[in-house]
C-alpha cells in the first residue's frame, strides 16, 4: 500500500523562536496585534508498507533518526493511504 | 603521529586548519573524504567547519549520519582527541558525541566577528596550553551558533567541569551583551564526558598567526599536539 505522511517539526516550547519573533514584529507593522508566532517544518513523505500501523511505525523511526532532533523539538504524524 | 581532517561536501575551513597543523605547528596532517569507513590510522581528529550538505534539514543533521560517523566515535571511545569547530561541533552534537544542540542565532543572522572567550578549564586535551579564566580572541563565524541544553544536562557541565569556553567582556565576565547568539549560560564551547571531544563555535584556526590578529586559537591544536605525544 502506498501512504503519505505530513510531518511536522516545530520547536519545544519556551525555546527561543527567532524567525517566529521576527515575523511577530513585521505583523505588528501592518496592524496585527498577536499573542505569539512560532515557525514549524511541514516535510511530506510518500512511502509504501504492508499497513497504516506499519507506516507509522516507520516514519515515527525516521523522525527519532534524523527528521526530528529530539533535544529541541517535537514531532506530529499524520498519515493517509493514496490511492 | 598523523591527525585526521575529515571533509564533508560543502566543508570550507579544512584547508586553514590543515594549514595551521602542518605549515604553522609542523605535524603530519591529512584531509580525509567522508566516505573512508576507517580512521583508525590517526591519531586524533578535527571536523573543520563550513556549510555540510548545504545545512539542508539542520545545521550538521545529514553529516552527522553518514558513515565516516561510526569511526569517529570509535575513536572517540577510545580516548582519541577530537574537535568539531564550527559546523563540526554542530555535526559532534547531532551524532551524540556531545550533549545539547546548537539553534538559530538570537537574532536571527549570520555574525562574522572577534569574540573575547574565557578559559573555563585547562583539565582537557585541548585547553593544557592556557590558564585557567584567561580570557582569549578568537573569532565566530554563524548563524546556527545559539548553544542549547536542558537544565540537567547544564548542571552536568558544571558538575564536571565540561564547559570549555564561555563568551565574556574584556574583563572576562560573563554579560548578555557579550554573548553572541543568545547561547545558555555564554557556553562557546564544551568537552565530553571524558574531555576527550571538543566542540566549540568559534574558530580557532583563524587565530592562529600574527597576521590573523591574534595566535590565541593555535594553543587548542598545541594542547591536542601535546597530549597525543603524550599518550
Amino acid at each position: 500500500m502506498q501512504y503519505q505522511a505530513d510531518v511536522t517539526i516545530e520547536l519545544k516550547s519556551g525555546m527561543l523562536d527567532p524567525e517566529g519573533t521576527t515575523i511577530k514584529r513585521a505583523l505588528e507593522h501592518l496592524g496585527y496585534e498577536t499573542d505569539s508566532v512560532k515557525t514549524a517544518k511541514k516535510y511530506t513523505i510518500d512511502l509504501q508498507a504492508e499497513n497504516i500501523h506499519d507506516a507509522r511505525e516507520i516514519v515515527e523511526q525516521m523522525c527519532q533518526k534524523l527528521i526530528a532532533n529530539p533535544i529541541i523539538h517535537n514531532y506530529e504524524i499524520s498519515l493517509r493511504e493514496l490511492q | 603521529m598523523s591527525i585526521g581532517i575529515v571533509q564533508f561536501g560543502g566543508s570550507n575551513c579544512d584547508l586553514d586548519v590543515l594549514h595551521v597543523l602542518k605549515d604553522v605547528i609542523g605535524v603530519d596532517a591529512e584531509l580525509v573524504w567522508y566516505k573512508e569507513e576507517d580512521l583508525s590510522r590517526f591519531d586524533g581528529i578535527v571536523v573543520p567547519g563550513g556549510f555540510s550538505y548545504g545545512d539542508y534539514l539542520r545545521a550538521g543533521a545529514i553529516a552527522a549520519r553518514t558513515p565516516v560517523m561510526a569511526s569517529i566515535k570509535a575513536l572517540a571511545e577510545a580516548g582519541k582527541p577530537v574537535i568539531g569547530i564550527c559546523n563540526g561541533f554542530q555535526i559532534l552534537t547531532e551524532s551524540g558525541l556531545l550533549d545539547g544542540a546548537l539553534t538559530t542565532n538570537n537574532y536571527p543572522k549570520f555574525k562574522c566577528e572577534s569574540t573575547l572567550l574565557r578559559v573555563e578549564t585547562t583539565d582537557t586535551p585541548f585547553t593544557s596550553k592556557f590558564k585557567k579564566g584567561e580570557v582569549v580572541s578568537i573569532p565566530i563565524a554563524h548563524m546556527e551558533g545559539n548553544f542549547y541544553a536542558d537544565e540537567a544536562t547544564l548542571s552536568k557541565f558544571e558538575d564536571n567541569g565540561q564547559v570549555a569556553f564561555r563568551y565574556v567582556d574584556r574583563e572576562g565576565k560573563v554579560t548578555d551583551e557579550a554573548n553572541p547568539n543568545g547561547s545558555q549560560e555564554n557556553i562557546a564551547g564544551i568537552v565530553s564526558t571524558k574531555k576527550n571531544v571538543l566542540g566549540m563555535m568559534p574558530h580557532p584556526e583563524r587565530a592562529s598567526e600574527e597576521i590573523l590578529g591574534s595566535k590565541d586559537g593555535i594553543r587548542i591544536f598545541e594542547s591536542m599536539v601535546e597530549f597525543i605525544s603524550k599518550n
